[in-house]
């Protein structure tokens, strides 16, 4: 704010945006300054994706304006963006899985003579291209784009930028998916973009490079700017503080019934339920894991951090490579989540549409999935029995549906987020592993939903919990377990538990770190 | 853009109302006819209506008694694929071997007859085993070998209809027209219905207490709505999809079987060609959604008596053979892209 003497290349004024009422953006205003590397930071959530789409013409925003050197500009696609010279080089980004890597770098603007491209020139062209920018080696330009690893694929992106004209560049988490190396070669990258007078955003959460690399660091939490900061003036705690200061008392409901407020001696003394000794599969690594009757257990980190993953390997899902899954001190054989679910888990997942409901079918088929085998005599189900089961759980769980018989997909996020629970409730399990239960659903059902869950702890069930809102994870559970990285990278009981020790054991860059802080 | 999304919060607040005030709007007694017979099955039974006005107005011929069983016989075949087709489909598969398979079993069924002294039961019995291992292999292929369901049948589809040809070299097979056991499947009847009809009446109504009665049913309609969902629910779907396939096996062998009772002898081919197509634009006319999770056999059973009559009607109206190839294949289309537009699918690239 104060340094006036360049002029920023790229402005975001009052930017706002909303997807099915729920504010991503709120107001938001930003400098990109040529010759400066402005690091994005804030929680999963906190509306830095957003931003970037914004930025790069993938979403138009509901207010605000974009001025690129001091024009107003509109981009109605990506294409507009990067005609204006602005790039965003997203995690996972765009190839052409059947042709070359030169092809690929080039896409869109291939050296041609009467329709024919030169494929020798152009391979010539990338190789120069790889020499001047460090990442001679890390890539053959003949490579087909299907057998590229992440990193590569971020490399063309790159080389996409860097052979085109260029103002902004904008990274987002480059380097999740690289290794040590590519990290010094990319960095070494920026810093000459940044001394050729390109502007950087550069999103990330992991500390020690923001300090590396930016000059200032701007903080977003819960769609609005909360501040911007030189690098030089400011420290971990302070960026945490601003990542996470928000009002706790505004969105978790407290336990009031149940485990939580008899005087429990310890949790050892309680039986424990699920156990996981060292859990491996293709995304995570080595987890020792145990949840007692009675007890939930919330399982924090950021996105992408193995939770999920660690899910579904547990309900079979995806195959283990190592380790045993254990319930009630029985260890399972795991072949299909039907193993999983007769072993008594239940398993309600993220994506409740793709992967929970029966979008064309009414609210009973969908409640009575999970236990239509206990419903039916000979192979015949029981309608009676059946109705009676829905219209007690439609009761029970408060599922706004006008009748048992109401098509799925016409009931909101929140009820169809119940039927979902209520599948399983139906089930009577031991555990029940519940990934985001409140993502998408509206701030009354969140709380019925907290209720549910409290009541289920109440009644013995083990409950694991993956939740990517802090608060959320502190009001319900007993214990946090936080990963980084497929494995676990910390445990926290609920009294000592904050959100920013919750986030430093998320992001730290080795995990004892963390957990000494 | 808008003009789909316009017709939403109406829907929406009309269900709100429902919700709040039931008794405010009564449906009308034509609404909940309507309701309960399901709009296609009335679509069915009006085009059905219409259908046999039209013939029937052209050619006396067409309501008399004998005609009317020549309609029935001539669908109960193609019937019986039809409906387990139908349970293919729902389940999110699709099986076009069914006709190659039917050919197998007919040549087999009347080559094991021979071979073991005349024993028509052996003969049937080992048609339907075949059938039923020809859909195994089928199954196995898509759940093992990961093969897309219309690649998968595609190539037993030319395999199976191979093997017949192999073991039969091309040529009619056996003479079972003297055996009362087929005689009876062919031409007898009971209660002045003929055995035919009865074989597909029996079958259908097995599958249809399935899928709507039985656990069993309501996985299939599970797994083919959404297939992470029911997985993730407990069901071992490989298992469902191979007892599937093997289903529509079993059931082409009993087609084959008729097929060869029919005709006096086994049939490598002239009796099952194209089978497949009348069988899947039978589930596509009953509304049985191709994307699966959607679909009942007694909608299947309206379609498959429409198309009988149709083409019963061309015969009788003297039209062209080869134009009703053109106008199975037209109907097909016709049926699919209804199903599409009620669907409300975007027309963008491949669909599904």
């Amino acid at each position: 704010m104060t340094t006036t003497s360049t002029p920023p290349t790229l402005v975001a004024e009052g930017i706002g945006k909303s997807f099915a009422g729920v504010h991503a953006l709120t107001d938001v205003t930003l400098e990109i300054r040529p010759g400066e590397v402005l690091a994005l930071m804030g929680e999963n959530g906190a509306g830095k994706s957003t931003l970037l789409k914004i930025l790069s013409g993938d979403q138009p925003p509901d207010t605000g304006t974009l001025r690129m050197h001091g024009e107003p500009v509109t981009f109605s696609s990506p294409a507009d963006a990067m005609a204006a010279g602005v790039r965003v080089i997203y995690q996972e980004p765009e190839i052409v899985p059947h042709v070359s890597v030169a092809e690929n770098v080039y896409i869109g603007r291939l050296p041609a003579t009467a329709r024919r491209f030169n494929r020798r020139a152009l391979r010539e062209r990338v190789r120069a291209d790889l020499e001047r920018t460090g990442f001679t080696g890390a890539i053959d330009p003949d490579t087909l784009g299907s057998r590229l690893s992440a990193a590569q694929r971020q490399l063309i992106e790159i080389l996409r930028a860097l052979t085109s004209d260029t103002a902004v560049l904008a990274f987002d988490e480059p380097t999740s998916s690289l290794s040590d190396a590519e990290t010094e070669s990319l960095f070494r990258l920026i810093r000459e973009l940044r001394e050729s007078g390109v502007a950087i955003v550069y999103v990330s959460h992991r500390m020690k490079e923001i300090f590396e690399l930016a000059d200032r660091i701007a903080v977003l939490r819960d769609g609005r700017l909360i501040g911007v900061r030189p690098a030089a003036e400011t420290d971990e705690e302070e960026l945490v503080r601003m990542m996470v200061g928000r009002d706790l008392s505004s969105m978790f409901q407290r336990r009031h019934t149940g485990a939580a407020d008899q005087p429990v001696a310890s949790t050892e003394s309680r039986r424990p339920v699920l156990e996981l000794r060292g859990v491996t599969s293709d995304d995570v690594s080595d987890v020792d894991l145990v949840v007692h009757a009675g007890e939930v257990v919330g399982l924090a980190g950021l996105v992408g951090a193995g939770r999920s993953e660690l899910a579904r390997a547990v309900v079979g899902d995806v195959p283990l490579r190592g380790g045993q899954v254990v319930v009630n001190g029985r260890p399972l054989r795991l072949r299909t989540p039907g193993d999983a679910v007769a072993a008594g888990i239940g398993f309600a997942p993220e994506e409740r549409k793709a992967d929970a409901l029966l979008m064309h079918r009414t609210v009973r088929d969908n409640l009575s999935l999970a236990v239509l085998d206990r419903l039916s005599r000979l192979r015949f189900v029981r309608t009676r029995a059946e109705r009676e089961l829905v219209d007690r759980y439609v009761e029970q769980l408060r599922v706004r549906t006008p009748s048992p018989e109401q098509q799925i997909r016409k009931l909101s996020g929140g009820n169809q987020q119940k039927v979902v629970l209520a599948r399983w409730l139906a089930r009577r399990p031991d555990v029940l592993i519940l990934d985001e239960p409140t993502r998408g659903v509206d701030v009354g059902a969140k709380a019925e939903i907290y209720a549910i869950i409290d009541e289920l702890a109440a009644s013995g069930v083990a409950l694991l919990v993956i939740s990517s809102e802090l608060p959320e994870v502190l009001g319900l559970s007993d214990r946090i377990v936080v990963m980084q990285n497929g494995r676990i990278a910390g445990e926290l009981d609920r009294d000592e538990a904050t959100e920013e020790r919750i986030l430093a054991l998320a992001i730290a860059d080795h995990a004892a770190e963390g957990a000494s802080r | 853009m808008t003009g789909t999304r316009a017709p939403l919060p109406a829907q929406t607040s009309t269900a709100a109302a429902d919700a709040t005030t039931p008794s405010a709007r009564r449906p009308s007694p034509l609404h909940r006819v309507l309701e309960a017979v399901g709009v296609t099955n009335v679509s069915l039974l009006i085009a059905l209506a219409l259908v046999i006005l039209v013939i029937g107005s052209q050619n006396a011929d067409f309501f008399r008694g004998s005609n009317l069983i020549v309609i029935g016989t001539a669908v109960a075949i193609s019937g019986l694929l039809a409906v387990v087709q139908t349970v293919v489909i729902i389940a999110g598969g699709l099986d076009i071997s069914v006709g190659s398979v039917a050919g197998l079993a007919s040549v087999a069924s009347a080559m094991i007859f021979t071979a073991t002294g005349s024993t028509a039961v052996l003969g049937l019995a080992g048609a339907v085993l075949i059938g039923l291992l020809c859909g195994l292999v089928n199954g196995a292929i898509i759940v093992y070998g990961r093969v897309n369901p219309v690649i998968a049948t595609l190539a037993t589809l030319a395999a199976f209809k191979g093997i017949a040809q192999l073991i039969s070299n091309g040529r009619a097979q056996g003479y079972t027209g003297s055996d009362p056991i087929f005689i009876f499947l062919a031409r007898g009847s009971i209660l002045g219905i003929p055995t035919l009809i009865w074989v597909l009446l029996l079958v259908a109504g097995l599958l249809h207490v399935m899928l709507k009665y039985t656990d069993i049913g309501r996985k299939i309609y599970a797994l083919g709505g959404n297939d992470a969902a029911a997985r993730l629910a407990g069901i071992n779907i490989n298992r469902y999809i191979l007892a599937i396939f093997a289903l529509a096996g079993m059931v082409a062998g009993i087609a084959g079987v008729l097929i060869t009772a029919r005709t006096g002898s086994g049939q490598p081919i002239s009796g099952s060609e194209g089978l497949e197509l009348e069988a899947i634009t039978a589930a596509a006319l009953g509304g049985t959604a191709l994307k699966g999770g959607k679909g009942s056999i007694i909608s299947t059973l309206l379609a498959v008596l429409l198309l009988g009559v149709l083409i019963n009607g061309m015969t009788l109206l003297g039209v062209n053979p080869f134009w009703q190839n053109v106008a199975k294949g037209t109907l097909l289309v016709v049926a699919v892209v209804i199903q599409q537009l009620r669907s409300g699918e975007r027309r963008v690239g491949i669909p599904q």
